[in-house]
């Protein structure tokens, strides 16, 4: 296979990719923000304690964590269907992988909040502030640097669940190196898809680590 | 302006505050002195309700804050300032940013918050910083920021968690300067915990002692001193405990150059060895104590000096 054979192939599943993981992570963050706030602010000694609510979201989130993408895929078919009406293609994966990702990037949140110092809330607490305006002005802005790793973290592990996504018809990168490079023998083809892939991560980490020092202001 | 009654407070089975009462008066500094495990943390955060006591009430500026919902104890809560041993200061803001957190939760107005963190940074010394982020800072400033936010709601109180306790002396120095400038100049009531008798003998006037959830004793640091038997004479003047049989320690407030001692061995037939003592300045004056062995006319030279308004005490 020529270089000018595999380019746009390449182009092609790398903008599938892009968009399976672009549209989960933002679905991602939506959901598994407050999740992670939710674990934090219900705990024992938290800002709204509800330990009993606290335990089951940390069941749901342990319950989601425990299974591997491959079954997770295959065992929310229906409600993949129920969501965006099908359950091929690059949209259908998406719903997967925000509902693999969520209890992830959720306990990652809950390790950045926790981070934050008690002697900081409990200022904020003296002068009088609500538990929402410590959530939005304490707590998150100071968890940032946190978030910023745990997110950067997250998508990685976004982009390696999307090599999954070949299963359902989803394409990708992951997807063209299965396809051509093992099953028609292009190992060319694998090679250059696995680099692509090594400098993808590479960047978004580098990036994520630049950010997230940047933040750290300490 | 602060009154704490009957304050009780149990973790558990653990007992941490036994039933305290406690008086601060207007544009008093009350200190609050113990060991560490003494109560004195949870006291202070039973004023603010940071810690909800068990049984008692805490009345500030004439509103009982244990009897208040929510709400208002968050509204009550704006008008009490608080300072913290390890600054608790946001990170993620500048120095600026900090102060105007407190007017931000009251809803002050960006223009007007701007003109009062001018303000405030000039009060505490630290005008032209307001750009800088807490790490570029060194504790003592970090501390000023910390007081400048604090009174940033205009309080009529404020309450110091060992806020001088994580810094050098020289440093303790000059924050206690500033606290003791801002009750002279804005009339503030301050309420500060601390384990450092160093910290109530130069600002304080008045303290608490407390140990094993009580307050052991209490009272303006004046009174206290003509007290017999008084444990923070004790602490303010070491002399060896207990007393050796015999001797006399006489406590003294006022002028320490009155030359008591050379006038009563000239009027009585006396004689006086010093075995000990020392001279303290105190916010309300300077104080001493001293340790003589005094014999021959004992009774009427004794007498004498407690006329004279000396705390006189004989140990048997």
């Amino acid at each position: 296979m020529t270089w000018d054979e595999m380019a746009p192939l390449l182009w092609e599943a790398a903008g599938q990719t892009a968009q399976m993981v672009g549209w989960s992570t933002l679905f991602t963050v939506l959901f598994g923000l407050p999740l992670g706030v939710a674990l934090v602010v219900f705990d024992r000694g938290g800002l709204l304690p509800l330990p009993a609510l606290k335990a089951v979201l940390g069941v749901v989130v342990n319950v989601g964590r425990s299974l591997p993408f491959i079954v997770l895929m295959i065992a929310i078919i229906p409600f993949t269907r129920l969501v965006v009406g099908t359950t091929l293609g690059t949209a259908a994966v998406v719903v997967p992988l925000t509902v693999g990702a969520v209890p992830f990037f959720a306990r990652l949140v809950e390790a950045a909040l926790r981070e934050v110092g008690a002697d900081v809330v409990q200022a904020a607490q003296a002068m009088g502030a609500s538990r929402t305006t410590i959530v939005g002005k304490v707590l998150l802005p100071e968890a940032l640097p946190g978030l910023v790793a745990g997110l950067t973290v997250t998508v990685v592990a976004l982009i390696g669940y999307s090599a999954m996504a070949g299963t359902v018809g989803g394409g990708g990168l992951g997807d063209l190196a299965v396809r051509y490079g093992y099953q028609r023998f292009e190992t060319l083809l694998m090679i250059v898809t696995v680099v692509v892939l090594v400098v993808i991560v590479q960047l978004i980490q580098s990036l994520g680590d630049v950010v997230a020092r940047r933040l750290a202001r300490k | 302006m602060i009154k704490v009654s009957g304050l009780r407070k149990l973790y558990g089975d653990t007992v941490a505050l036994d039933g305290v009462d406690l008086h601060v008066r207007e544009g008093e500094i009350h200190g609050v002195l113990g060991r560490s495990g003494a109560g004195k943390s949870t006291l202070l955060r039973c004023v603010n309700l940071l810690e909800r006591p068990t049984e008692g009430t805490v009345t500030v500026a004439g509103q009982e804050l244990t009897a208040l919902p929510g709400r208002e104890l968050n509204l009550a809560r704006r008008r009490i300032g608080m300072i913290h041993q390890h600054f608790a200061l946001l990170s993620s803001r500048t120095v600026a940013g900090n102060v105007a957190f407190p007017l931000e939760v009251m809803g002050v107005p960006r223009a007007e918050r701007r003109r009062r963190v001018a303000e405030l940074l000039d009060l505490v010394g630290l005008g032209g910083r307001g750009g800088d982020h807490p790490h570029q800072l060194s504790g003592g400033q970090k501390q000023r920021v910390g007081i400048a936010r604090a009174l940033a709601g205009d309080p009529a109180v404020l309450l110091s968690d060992e806020a001088t306790s994580a810094l050098d002396p020289a440093t303790t120095r000059s924050i206690l300067d500033l606290l003791k400038r801002l009750n002279a100049e804005l009339g503030l009531t301050i309420l500060l915990i601390t384990h450092e008798m160093n910290v109530v003998k130069s600002v304080c006037d008045s303290v608490a002692i407390m140990a094993a959830g009580r307050v052991e004793e209490s009272g303006r640091i004046a009174d206290l001193i003509r007290t017999p038997g008084s444990r923070l004479t004790k602490e303010i003047f070491p002399l060896p405990d207990p007393a050796p049989p015999g001797s006399v320690t006489l406590t003294f407030t006022g002028d320490p150059q009155r030359p008591l001692v050379s006038e009563v061995a000239r009027k009585f037939d006396v004689e006086i060895s010093i075995l000990g003592g020392s001279v303290e300045e105190l916010p309300g004056g300077s104080a001493g104590r001293l340790r003589v062995a005094v014999s021959g006319e004992t009774g009427p030279a004794l007498a004498y000096l407690r006329e004279r308004g000396l705390l006189v005490e004989v140990a048997s």
